[in-house]
């Protein structure tokens, strides 16, 4: 097995060994630290060893009975939610919008509606707080689902946009000339076939939203902290155990996540 | 003859007409496109233009008069220092996500689909895993208690523990830890599309398979690496969450010194400007990028 021939380079399996091992190292490197924080969070140390000596779950009901650590939780979930469910139709709508459009400018509108993810993200943070502080949006939900929005239409525009562009646009024609309306063309011929790649750019909404650290730890706050603005603050003073236990649960979400999009990107290799 | 000579104009007259509609429903239609990017736009445009427009703005103005003042006070050692940290970071992050990342994505490129997929989510796993999480688990994991250290010392490799965080050492670990994906998605998509069978010609030839790699495999290889490189390249510049948690205050990049400047001495001016010189030098690095290859891409799609 080892003697054989790796690869067309008329290299064999035994002569790479070195390639294998390295790349297994990085795998480690890359997957561990995620692995380590989930027993971490069931440790009954203030500090925090590896691996734990005693077992608790102290840190999770120090987590779970916390009223400033539960709201922060409500108030990063209802973000994500409100900016996927604002974020999605509207990197829908552009990306179609956009996919289909022969105008001369496209291509600089393109690049307008992925500007959030080019421009560094603190010079939006201080930006927008430069702009709410105006419009009295610092520290509303209102302010962070519309900044979060900002961010994750890119996301949507980008994936949806991909997906158009392997989508062939004579069936829609099809629909057309059969009398069907631009929207209803749209909403029975072409929307049920990109509809993995709308599932997966509304989870990528949702999670830009969620993980959002810089924009968050500026213009959130009061009564509407999220939870990585606690978190943030947290860590930098001081490494409170509970954070492991914060961290373990959104370990959780993003499993849940990442299965959902394998599952989807499954879907969509299939057609 | 005269029937004949009435009915043509009108024959021609019908297309004509049609032309017409066509074209102003076509241009219905192109106006219904735009206004289906318009909302987005809006948006992005409200949000994100005007707020960095504004900022631009207040860097040039001192005392409601325009100047430059602001840019001349960067003019110190002090400045030159954080800038030149910063590059040095990026670059060294860069680097060693270019030697990191390319085995990886070589051997992915190389082993079969199902494999292949394994491998790749453990590389999306960190990527979808919050940044905070990640960054806790390395000061835990680097702290001078912590795992490394304690196995180092059990090895007998060291006698004392290292400072690994709260310095340039932790920060560059854990930037790099996260820049990872970036590097890896880029250039496993373009090694994936390079031609085994030129590896075979080659060998045909007579070449050694490492003589194969140098000469035919790796300049193929290289415009996706310029790719991903450009890419960590800038998205390090503009990283502040890492290096305002593993660098422990000893390291200062500019992200970290506009939110100080703005957050901390009120003093949008020097804020803002260096948040302008910040998006200058982005804005040119991706426009490099966007030469080498779509933009959208990068970013999940394509």
């Amino acid at each position: 097995m080892l003697q054989g021939n790796a690869t067309d380079t008329q290299i064999t399996h035994l002569q790479r060994l070195w390639l294998y091992i390295l790349c297994g190292l990085i795998l480690i490197y890359l997957v561990f630290p995620i692995f380590i924080v989930v027993p971490l969070s069931f440790s009954d140390s203030r500090f925090m060893r590896f691996p734990p000596k005693d077992w608790s779950l102290r840190w999770y009901i120090n987590f779970l009975t916390s009223p400033e650590w539960r709201a922060a939780i409500w108030v990063s979930l209802r973000a994500a939610v409100y900016t996927t469910l604002l974020a999605t139709p509207l990197g829908v709508a552009a990306a179609w919008g956009l996919a289909r459009s022969r105008l001369p400018a496209a291509r600089a509108l393109v690049l307008a509606v992925i500007s959030p993810l080019i421009v560094p993200v603190i010079i939006t943070a201080i930006g927008l707080f430069y702009l709410y502080a105006r419009l009295n949006l610092v520290h509303t939900m209102t302010g962070i689902v519309l900044a979060h929005t900002c961010l994750a239409i890119p996301f949507v525009f980008v994936t949806v946009s991909s997906a158009l562009s392997h989508f062939d646009i004579g069936y829609e024609r099809a629909a057309r000339s059969l009398g069907a309306s631009q929207l209803r063309a749209f909403m029975t011929v072409t929307l049920p076939q990109i509809s993995p790649a709308v599932m997966s750019g509304a989870l990528f909404a949702f999670f830009t939203s969620l993980d959002e650290v810089v924009i968050s730890s500026i213009i959130s706050g009061g009564e509407n902290t999220t939870l990585t603005k606690k978190m943030f603050s947290g860590l930098r003073d001081e490494l409170d155990p509970t954070i492991a236990a914060v961290s373990s649960f959104l370990i959780g979400i993003s499993l849940v996540i990442l299965l959902l999009a394998v599952l989807m990107s499954k879907g969509r290799n299939d057609d | 003859m005269t029937a004949q000579s009435d009915t043509a104009p009108a024959g021609n007259a019908v297309p004509d007409d049609n032309t017409r509609q066509l074209a102003a429903a076509g241009r219905g239609e192109t106006f219904r496109h735009f206004a289906l990017t318009f909302p987005a736009l809006l948006l992005i445009v409200v949000l994100v233009f005007g707020p960095v427009g504004w900022l631009f703005w207040l860097s040039l103005i001192e005392d409601g008069q325009f100047s430059l003042a602001h840019y001349q006070r960067m003019w110190t050692a002090a400045y030159f220092e954080i800038f030149s940290q910063t590059f040095r970071i990026s670059l060294l992050v860069t680097g060693l996500a270019i030697l990191v990342g390319y085995p990886l994505a070589y051997l992915m490129s190389q082993l079969p689909r199902r494999i292949a997929g394994l491998m790749m989510i453990c590389v999306l796993l960190p990527f979808w895993t919050s940044l905070l999480v990640r960054t806790y688990a390395w000061m835990v994991l680097l702290q001078r208690r912590g795992l490394i250290n304690d196995a180092l010392i059990g090895t007998g490799v060291i006698e004392r523990p290292l400072a690994l965080v709260n310095n340039l050492t932790g920060t560059v670990i854990g930037m790099l830890h996260i820049m990872l994906p970036f590097m890896i998605l880029p250039l496993f998509a373009s090694l994936r599309t390079i031609d085994l069978t030129y590896m075979r010609s080659a060998s045909n030839l007579g070449a050694s398979p490492i003589r194969a790699y140098w000469t035919v495999f790796f300049p193929l290889s290289l415009p996706g690496v310029f790719a991903g490189a450009i890419l960590v390249f800038v998205l390090c510049l503009g990283v502040y969450v890492t290096p305002a948690l593993l660098g422990g205050g000893k390291v200062v990049m500019v992200s970290m010194k506009i939110q100080q400047n703005a957050a901390l001495y009120f003093d949008w001016g020097a804020a803002s400007s260096l948040g302008v010189i910040l998006l200058a030098i982005t804005v040119v690095l991706f426009w490099l990028l966007s030469r080498l290859t779509r933009i959208e891409t990068m970013f999940g799609g394509g």
